[in-house]
């Protein structure tokens, strides 16, 4: 080992982590419930999917008590697919999240879509070898969860809605928040760690680098080629889409070609996001969208945005 | 041989921008000498010196290559000029994938085999032996794959567990791992050095065939 260049130890497993959701930046991660629906989204050019029981605008229409999905059903999804797997679990239940990691899944969701198992704490994500994606709805709601370990911070928007408006909220507060650091005076940032509730040495790094230190995706309400395209011009890195391809309204799924068309035209739109000519043609070949709920008829009870702390 | 006069003019180097970690290669390639375009459409590609397809999702960027004939503008570029993939990129210009089989440009004689380490859990920053002058090589490996056969015309420029990482064929270079996620900037100095036309930083008496998988291997899980 003499001769060889050393390299702290310490920033290696956090590398690794960020490193893999780097891969996903300019892509599109879409959930599926089943095998198909998860070759569907490969064949479309996905970069990954999260493996479901229930889609949230299902969780959404049946209520009920929404859990980890069987492992059953994520390994026939692993098994399914090439590439990487992801997986919700309760905010704070870290036994469902070992199980996560026991089956292999490439990344953890610990995700407000599903019923938070713990009122005060959400997991250390430290203490795990998986990388983790949080949601967040401002700055400091994204530092807390990168201080527990998250290695990607996703917009909480509203699920299952596919109503856009609350993830475009999300995402633009975040950014809001950055920028407002920035141009704090040194003196200022402690003050500013304060009424963030979240660690002074993140708020430091975060203003002076103007940037999460981990890649920012965008979550929660996103149907259309142009509400992908929406929240990568507003900052988002990579998108999330839940409910919006394979789903026609909370209840029924939409005809497999009109979800594959769905899934090609999101890709290419969150790749091509500032060229209107490009999203034109795109938004064209796309059919159809989620009927979707307008989310400021939902009450606040009904938010699922809300969870977490 | 580099000609001198000309090093001040600064190389115009694409980025392949459709997907995957192409902000990190930007970085890693950007300096004086340098000037980087994020390229996703087939005309971005004319008057480039040399063309990165970085990591991401091989699948994922096969599709996307599909618009404007994409797919075969690149591999039209990479007849005629310098072009160097890491990972996914890696995969996509190789001449054979495995399991299951994938279109690939084909322009690289190597067999590789896709997510061959396994899940993202086993994936790791090794550091294994290089042809680089300086010293062993830090390598990041993200659900990496790995050339299990490389053609005669392939020279294997780094090794790790016995199997090449780091190889070239003519103006071909592909890593199966990512320079672009560490601080060492060796090798994005050979791709500007091949561009320019030269080779320079290789270690005078390294044989690279004879690099081995016994030599100073660690890593870090």
């Amino acid at each position: 080992m003499s001769d060889m260049p050393t390299n702290p130890a310490e920033t290696s497993p956090l590398r690794l982590k960020t490193g893999l959701a780097e891969m996903l930046k300019g892509g599109v991660i879409m959930d599926v419930t089943t095998a198909e629906q998860a070759k569907i989204a490969e064949k479309a050019g996905a970069v990954a999917v999260m493996a479901l029981e229930r889609v949230p605008a299902q969780i959404r229409a049946e209520g009920g008590v929404a859990r980890m999905a069987s492992p059953k059903k994520i390994k026939e999804i692993m098994v399914a697919v090439s590439i990487p797997v992801m997986a919700k679990c309760r905010i704070g239940h870290f036994a469902e999240a070992q199980v996560l990691q026991a089956l292999g899944v490439d990344f953890i969701d610990e995700s407000e879509v599903l019923t938070p198992a713990d009122e005060m704490h959400h997991i250390n994500k430290h203490a795990f070898a998986s990388p983790f994606v949080c949601g967040a709805r401002n700055l400091g709601e994204a530092l807390r969860r990168i201080a527990e370990g998250a290695s990607m911070i996703r917009t909480k928007g509203e699920a299952g809605t596919g109503d856009v408006v609350h993830a475009v909220r999300h995402v633009r507060q975040i950014a809001k928040d950055i920028r407002a650091l920035t141009v704090l005076h040194e003196d200022e940032l402690y003050t500013a760690a304060k009424e963030l509730g979240a660690p002074y040495e993140l708020v430091r790094l975060v203003a002076d680098t103007g940037r999460l230190p981990v890649p920012n995706f965008a979550a929660g309400g996103i149907a259309t080629p142009a509400d992908a395209a929406l929240v990568r011009h507003l900052g988002a890195e990579a998108v999330f889409v839940g409910s919006g391809i394979f789903m026609m309204d909370s209840q029924n799924f939409a005809d497999p070609g009109e979800a594959q068309s769905r899934a090609e035209a999101i890709v290419q739109a969150t790749t091509h996001y500032d060229n209107p000519q490009i999203l034109a043609e795109i938004s064209e070949s796309c059919l159809g969208a989620i009927r979707g709920l307008a989310a400021s008829t939902l009450e606040e009870g009904a938010l699922l945005q809300t969870r977490g702390w | 041989m580099p000609i001198t006069g000309l090093a001040e003019i600064p190389l115009k180097i694409g980025v392949v921008a459709l997907q995957g970690d192409y902000a990190a290669h930007a970085e890693a390639l950007r300096s004086s000498d340098t000037e980087i375009v994020s390229v996703r459409e087939t005309a971005e590609l004319v008057d480039l010196d040399g063309l990165v397809i970085p990591g991401g999702e091989s699948t994922a960027l096969l599709k996307l290559l599909t618009r404007e004939n994409m797919f075969e503008a690149v591999r039209e570029f990479a007849a005629a000029k310098p072009v160097f993939g890491t990972c996914a990129g890696c995969i996509i210009l190789a001449k054979e994938v495995l399991p299951p089989p994938q279109q690939s440009l084909a322009v690289l004689d190597i067999i590789i085999q896709r997510n061959a380490y396994g899940r993202q859990i086993e994936s790791r920053v090794a550091m294994g032996d290089c042809a680089f002058s300086g010293g062993g090589l830090e390598m990041v490996f993200i659900r990496a794959p790995r050339i299990v056969r490389a053609g005669s015309r392939v020279e294997i420029l780094a090794r790790y567990g016995g199997f090449p990482t780091l190889v070239r064929q003519g103006n071909i270079l592909a890593a199966t791992f990512h320079p672009e996620l560490s601080a060492d900037r060796r090798i994005h100095r050979f791709f500007c050095a091949m561009i320019r036309g030269g080779q320079p930083c290789l270690s005078p008496g390294v044989q690279m065939g004879n690099l081995g998988r016994r030599h100073n291997e660690t890593h870090e899980r």
